[in-house]
């Protein structure tokens, strides 16, 4: 119960710090802010002086800062994040939007990669030096080391130009979901293999294994009743490590992708000054992690009461 | 638990795998372009590009003007009062009869809002039986060119809201919108009860893709059909393939250094010739654009009347350059720079990253500059800031992107940029010969002769440097037929693009 209080003012905590830091760091930024949401607006082509003039008067951008961070903070209390300055669409019914389409394709990244990463770690983890595990070491740093938007690019000409299995971009059916979320997965896999495979050797190290086969047991049965359990610790724990590479990750995959997603949304916010969409993408990326750090806590006191003690 | 979500996975990926090769019946348009919201005055080019909005006047590929939701025109005596009759017969797609008060209405929100009606002089917009009566308090001559551009599309009163927010794009086009997801989708299917032909493909879709090279990969893939807004590197590689088609045609945009005419190194017309002679422009061209050649004179040839073939062409002769530049009492110091009054010939060259071209080319001008003496910085920034510095005065160059056709009678963008105080076009430059004549062409008075003298002006005094014309590529498919390029950027031409048999 503590511990769900906590959270909650926990999350409370990050609403008022990255809400107020976004805002800052916002408003501090060099170039005239009525320029350039008009330049957000109406496009290269068409941004001059009385673009910038009507979007000056129809926000109110003159007035005092402290005053426009006071409304915001105070419009958060009633849930209300305001509307986009760019398409004057309610920021919330955007961001629903786009978090719907960025958690979808995380969310099938994610699974993706532990049905990648994992099993190949514990088989590698059970045979340490074997030559699954000099293989794994090397494919998983080498994928690492690569960018992922050279991931995502090889992966097109390979899948989708080459072989034309799949298609190369674009959002809306099942199979749009492959690629994007396959150039994730790679990379998440890369990490929880090695996760996988570290914490797997060295449970297979120790006594209460080797007891466990002494009594009888053939390795399946070991690795099912005494060895996942206790490799699903740690790599749960990472999972939510790698919910940060994870968002790092979308802002990247979707723009190659063409992806209509909350890092897409993030990255085009920030260049035209949509302060108001900047501070609730962060908000709920924010309250994301908190949530994620939430569900990860109950998932790990679940599978190893002995931290709840 | 893992093994719960290894099978959740697996299923996932398994269910997915049939549908990877399946074929459908819609037509594939991808561009850079994103839908900001069913505003026509922010993504409206969306819109009649896709042919779901149409406009009173249409262009031709020449430029000419034909008719749109009106079937005809005509100008009073004295210029001030302009009638358009109004096509018969046209159908929102919501069912509604478009009448003259609905495009009076539409016309209204228009002109409130920011962008080229406003710098209009008009002074009323009426409605009577079939006709819409447009008043001027001076004479204009190209107002049915302006009522060509995307932001005059005409829609439905259901299209806005109370304050004239556009809330549903309510069109009379050959397609109607299905879906709209802001911002990268559009669906639309072709609406029976279209005044004009029928379209051949019914189905047609939209997606906004901003990498230039996720969208090459598309037409590669044969993802999307017609794919719109190609880079030289791409085109080359597509140009290999047999199931992709690569179209091109010069549009009326140049490449061109926007230069402060106030500036104390630039306000004489010799400095600016300098600079000019400095530039490479068919390297450039070749290199960085892979085009043939590059501009030899601000307006491109598709620019009719104003484009002037007996123009002497803009070129490069660095010694002559230098010999300007001594005789304005510049001299070199030890790094190399020209110095006059203890005053570094160094300048800030502004440039965005929007079209990627931009940024390559301000390097190959620094380049070419320094080997005249003249130190270049570089700052890459918003497009904003052009606009901006234009109206603060801290600009002193800029590289831009300049379309003369946005709207299809250069007039409107010539009068702004190099008449009135554009922020994109001259700056700290007036001349009394050019406004006089410019004036005079908008009034309607005169024809080709003056256009080319006032082009002669800009040549000789260089308020701005031309260095390109743009060329537009797009791709499409050996899936369909009956492709065109229109060099306006009015239209994507789909209602006459056919399934290949």
């Amino acid at each position: 119960m503590s511990a769900i209080v906590s959270r909650l003012v926990q999350a409370l905590m990050v609403a008022i710090l990255i809400g107020t830091a976004t805002f800052v760091m916002m408003r501090s930024l060099p170039g005239d802010a009525a320029w350039r949401i008009a330049a957000g607006r109406y496009g290269y082509d068409n941004v001059d002086a009385a673009a910038a003039d009507a979007v000056r008067a129809e926000l109110g951008l003159d007035g005092p800062a402290h005053m426009a961070l006071l409304q915001w903070l105070g419009d958060l209390v009633r849930l209300d994040f305001g509307n986009s300055l760019v398409t004057g669409q309610p920021v919330v019914d955007e961001i629903a939007h786009q978090l719907g389409a960025s958690a979808s394709l995380a969310l099938v990244a994610v699974l993706l990669s532990l049905v990648i990463g994992p099993p190949l770690g514990i088989l590698a983890g059970l045979r340490p030096g074997g030559r699954l595990d000099r293989a794994l070491l090397v494919t998983s740093t080498g994928i690492k080391a690569v960018p992922q938007f050279l991931v995502a690019l090889v992966l097109i000409v390979i899948l989708a130009v080459q072989l034309r299995w799949l298609p190369a971009a674009g959002h809306g059916a099942a199979r749009h979901f492959i690629l994007p979320s396959l150039t994730l997965a790679l990379g998440l896999a890369a990490v929880n293999a090695r996760i996988a495979r570290d914490a797997m050797a060295r449970i297979a190290d120790m006594p209460f294994w080797r007891f466990a086969q002494w009594k009888g047991l053939s390795e399946r049965q070991t690795l099912l009743r005494h060895g996942l359990r206790n490799v699903s610790v740690p790599l749960i724990t990472y999972l939510g490590l790698q919910f940060v590479t994870l968002v790092e990750g979308v802002i990247i995959v979707e723009s190659v992708f063409g992806w209509p997603g909350i890092g897409h949304a993030l990255v085009h916010a920030i260049f035209s000054r949509d302060v108001p969409m900047v501070q609730g993408t962060a908000l709920v990326l924010g309250l994301g992690f908190v949530l994620v750090n939430a569900a990860i806590d109950l998932a790990i006191r679940h599978l190893d009461p002995r931290t709840a003690a | 638990m893992t093994k719960l979500t290894l099978r959740a996975a697996l299923a996932l990926t398994c269910l997915s795998m049939p549908m990877l090769a399946q074929a459908d019946e819609t037509l594939d348009v991808v561009a850079q372009f994103e839908i900001q919201a069913p505003e026509p005055s922010t993504s409206g080019y969306i819109f009649t590009r896709m042919g779901v909005a149409e406009t009173l006047v249409n262009a031709h590929s020449d430029g000419t003007l034909t008719p749109g939701l009106a079937t005809s025109w005509e100008v009073s005596e004295d210029g001030l009062t302009w009638a358009f009759a109004l096509r018969d017969g046209v159908l929102f797609h919501d069912g509604t009869k478009m009448t003259a008060d609905t495009v009076v209405n539409a016309l209204e929100i228009a002109r409130a809002k920011p962008g080229p009606l406003q710098t209009l002089p008009i002074t009323g917009i009426a409605a009577s039986e079939g006709t819409v009566t447009v008043t001027l308090s001076e004479p204009f001559a190209a107002l049915p060119a302006f009522l060509a551009e995307f932001r005059s599309q005409i829609l439905s009163p259901g299209s806005f809201a109370p304050d004239g927010t556009g809330v549903k794009i309510i069109g009379t086009g050959p397609y109607r919108i299905t879906a709209i997801e802001p911002p990268l989708s559009l669906d639309a299917s072709a609406f029976a009860d279209y005044w004009g032909a029928a379209p051949h493909i019914a189905d047609v879709s939209y997606t906004g893709v901003s990498r230039v090279e996720t969208r090459a990969l598309m037409a590669e893939s044969g993802e999307a059909e017609f794919v719109f807004g190609l880079d030289p590197a791409s085109v080359s590689r597509l140009n290999m393939l047999d199931t992709v088609e690569v179209l091109s045609v010069a549009i009326p945009r140049t490449l061109l250094i926007k230069v402060n005419a106030g500036h104390p190194f630039l306000n004489e017309r010799d400095a600016r010739r300098a600079l000019s002679l400095a530039i490479d422009r068919t390297g450039i061209a070749k290199a960085v654009l892979r085009y043939p050649e590059g501009a030899g004179q601000l307006f491109p040839p598709s620019v009719a009347g104003w484009h002037d073939d007996t123009l002497a062409p803009l070129g490069q002769d660095v010694e002559a350059a230098k010999t300007l530049l001594r005789n304005l009492g510049w001299a070199a110091g030890s790094d190399g720079i020209l110095r006059r009054d203890g005053a570094r010939f160094e300048l800030t060259l502004t440039t965005y990253p929007d079209r990627p071209e931009l940024p390559l080319v301000a390097a190959v001008l620094e380049q070419q500059f320094r080997a005249i003496g003249v130190d270049l910085a570089i700052n890459t920034t918003n497009s904003s800031e052009i606009p901006a510095g234009h109206q603060n005065g801290t600009l002193e160059l800029g590289l831009i992107a300049r379309n003369f056709s946005l709207i299809p009678d250069p007039i409107g963008t010539v009068l702004s940029d190099y008449v009135g105080n554009g922020d994109w076009g001259a700056m700290n430059w007036q001349n009394e010969g050019f406004t006089a004549l410019v004036r005079g062409l908008a009034r309607g008075e005169g024809g080709d002769a003056e256009r080319a003298q006032a082009a002669g002006i800009l040549q000789a005094e260089l308020p701005i440097i031309p260095i390109a014309w743009y060329q537009q590529t797009l791709a499409v498919s050996d899936k369909v037929t009956g492709a065109t390029i229109d060099p306006f950027e009015r239209s994507f031409g789909l209602q006459t693009m056919r399934w290949a048999e």
